[in-house]
């Protein structure tokens, strides 16, 4: 009984029913695995919400930030009968869990403004816009709050993979490349094998298993050849497709010959949805990303309080003040009190305020440098990406400073408009980009497209460009751990110092995801109950 | 190199690689901009300064305020001492990342550049031998 066929019935009877019948009827191998995706054998990073019972009653906690680290303390603080209040320095919540959409205005570092023109209903994510099926603390919460999920196309076979060195600089469909690179290599160590290449390291049973492998993996002939023929078309794509009735004959298509392949690079690009962070299934919130801390938000929104620039944390043994300034309505300095504060402000932020917590956490705070990232979204007058090249959703890459262009994952076939992600680069491309007006940078990125879709040029009406280091609450996209930085630094962040801890993204083993600041925040309110209740 | 604009648990990796003595084909570019995905390509102080520095300290070396804020280099007496903005550039602090990949040659030139212009009237030329002695004894 194949474990599949089973499992759509398995909402009727009990985990434990349900694995003992795996058990039985496949062997205990199986049954390891399947118990390992039921969340049993394997520990998994999130457990569910915490269950903070007998909290003290008056106990308050001060957090500050409103991202999905401090919105997600609030939350189970709150219900857990802690006296909560958050104090957030922008003007809305979400942090950088953050959508820009038509009519927003977005003023960064130096007084560069931008209105976003998209139509209704178009949006740029310049922060998180995917989340992998095993972010599971961001799923709980999306699943417990009715944030609706759409698929998330990492991967789209027909999107491009580009080289402005390579083929004439003309893009290249990812499945040729992909197909066409597995294939010439399969061929290779299939040739290997057949002269006696192998002998030595893999045993002449082991051999034969291999060119059978090779065959069936790289799509090769009844001579090992990677060859045109009906078998690489069926992964490459063929030359005219299979149709129907008298002019449905197939044309196969050629393979991009190996040696140009290789000097092209373009096997850069096709490893990426391979990677644990990329794999199916990924989704996006419907709407934009804001949607996920927007939903949290709303659940504790008598107790934030906006426009609160923190400017001293300070603790005694009475509890924690935390002074701030009103950003809007000015006035004089005020104050917010508590028994514990949970910090959430970035260390690039926190490092410039002036607090009283101990050496070691103070080195921690101050040892991490912020990364450049840049976006750009960009709108057009019709959705030529679909319309013209059958590209839906999904990605492709380049190697132009733009680094990559993500296609809109909803709405397909609107003859509409369409947004698109226009370029993601780290590093410095991110800092050249960082480093322009906002206005060339969107025309610099409209050029660099234009050589991967020739349409920008005429499609084009209008863009928002997000340069992290610019944007005013956080001096760049996320906290850079190095393997040493983690080894001297990362426990002394995480620490209960006094009456103060911190989360975030930087509080954790996955840096800028927002998976990290949701599991830092659980880790992070879980101790400090487990602190307070132990008095 | 498409792969770590994506990941953030690779970047300590690609930094790594930057760090190294650049490996990357030096490609020519669409424009003057953006020479290379691993380093910065501009050999002369200002160029390099309009490419890097002025995304966070700001055109005229104005510095920037919001929740925190980016120093002003704008007449700035720290600048004074060559050897403080050197090691700003190779180790960083704070928030500052390191631009430790960046060649001696294009360090000395950048704080050259910087400690000569935006009011600030600090003649005395800066060395890639500096930069050299910095990176010893950061």
């Amino acid at each position: 009984m194949a474990v599949e066929n089973i499992m759509p019935s398995a909402g009727r009877m009990t985990r434990r029913q349900l694995l003992s019948m795996i058990g039985t009827a496949a062997g205990s191998s199986v049954m390891y695995q399947a118990a390992t995706s039921l969340g049993y054998a394997a520990e998994s990073e999130f457990k569910g919400p915490p269950s903070l019972s007998g909290a003290p009653k008056g106990a308050s906690v001060l957090i500050l930030g409103a991202g999905w680290a401090g919105l997600v303390a609030a939350y189970e603080l709150g219900k857990a009968g802690y006296k909560v209040q958050v104090l957030e320095y922008r003007e809305k919540a979400g942090g950088r869990a953050w959508t820009l959409r038509g009519g927003d205005t977005y003023t960064e570092l130096g007084g560069f403004t931008q209105k976003v023109g998209f139509d209704k209903g178009h949006y740029l994510n310049p922060g998180p816009w995917r989340v992998p099926y095993h972010h599971r603390a961001v799923m709980h919460y999306y699943h417990e709050l009715g944030v609706k999920l759409e698929p998330f196309f990492q991967i789209n076979y027909n999107a491009y993979v580009h080289s402005k060195s390579a083929f004439d600089g003309k893009p290249q469909r990812y499945r040729h490349v992909l197909a066409d690179f597995n294939g010439h290599v399969a061929e290779l160590l299939a040739k290997l094998g057949h002269k006696g290449g192998l002998d030595g390291y893999v045993t002449k049973e082991d051999q034969e298993k291999l060119l059978a492998a090779m065959q069936d993996w790289g799509a090769l002939d009844d001579n090992y050849a990677y060859a045109a023929n009906a078998d690489t078309s069926n992964r490459r794509g063929f030359e005219k497709d299979p149709g129907g009735g008298l002019s449905g004959e197939p044309v196969f298509s050629k393979p991009i010959e190996f040696s140009q392949l290789l000097q092209s690079g373009l096997w850069r690009a096709i490893g990426t949805g391979s990677g644990y962070e990329f794999q199916t299934a990924l989704f996006q919130p419907e709407g934009g990303m804001d949607a996920g801390p927007m939903a949290l938000a709303e659940k504790v929104k008598d107790k934030i309080t906006f426009n609160a620039k923190v400017t001293e944390i300070h603790q005694d043994n009475g509890g924690v003040t935390v002074t701030y300034v009103d950003t809007k309505a000015g006035g004089a300095v005020k104050t917010a009190k508590a028994d514990w504060c949970l910090c959430t402000i970035p260390a690039s932020i926190l490092s410039q305020i002036k607090k009283n917590v101990s050496p070691a956490m103070e080195a921690a705070i101050d040892a991490l440098p912020y990364e450049a990232a840049f976006k750009v979204g960009l709108q057009f007058k019709r959705r030529f990406w679909e319309q013209d090249e059958e590209i839906y959703g999904g990605i492709s890459y380049t190697d132009l400073p733009i680094s990559l262009i993500a296609y809109p994952q909803s709405n397909y076939g609107s003859k509409g408009k369409g947004v698109l992600l226009g370029a993601y680069p780290w590093g410095p491309f991110a800092y050249e980009f960082a480093a322009m007006a906002p206005e060339e940078r969107v025309k610099k990125c409209v050029e660099f497209g234009a050589q991967i879709h020739p349409q920008y040029r005429q499609e084009f009406e209008n863009g928002v460009a997000v340069a992290w280091h610019r944007v005013p609450w956080t001096l760049g996209c996320f906290g850079s751990w190095t393997p040493e930085k983690r080894k001297e630094h990362y426990n002394n962040l995480c620490q209960i110092d006094g009456r103060i801890l911190l989360a975030g993204e930087h509080v954790s083993y996955l840096p800028a995801w927002q998976e990290g600041a949701v599991l830092s925040s659980l880790d992070a309110i879980t101790r400090l109950h487990q602190r307070i209740t132990a008095r | 190199m498409h792969t770590r604009l994506l990941s953030a648990g690779l970047l300590a990796i690609a930094l790594s690689a930057a760090a190294l003595p650049a490996v990357a084909q030096r490609t020519d570019a669409q424009s003057s901009d953006f020479a290379d995905a691993r380093r910065f390509s501009y050999q002369d102080g200002e160029h390099l300064y309009r490419a890097i520095c002025q995304g966070c300290h700001m055109p005229e070396g104005q510095g920037a305020q919001g929740a925190g804020a980016y120093p002003a280099l704008a007449a700035n007496p720290n600048l004074e001492a060559a050897a403080y903005p050197i090691h700003m550039v190779v180790n960083g602090q704070k928030a500052m990342p390191s631009f430790g990949y960046l060649s001696d040659a294009q360090v000395a030139a950048v704080v050259g550049y910087i400690r000569t212009h935006f009011g600030n009237g600090f003649a005395e030329p800066v060395t890639a031998e500096e930069v050299k002695d910095t990176r010893i004894t950061p």
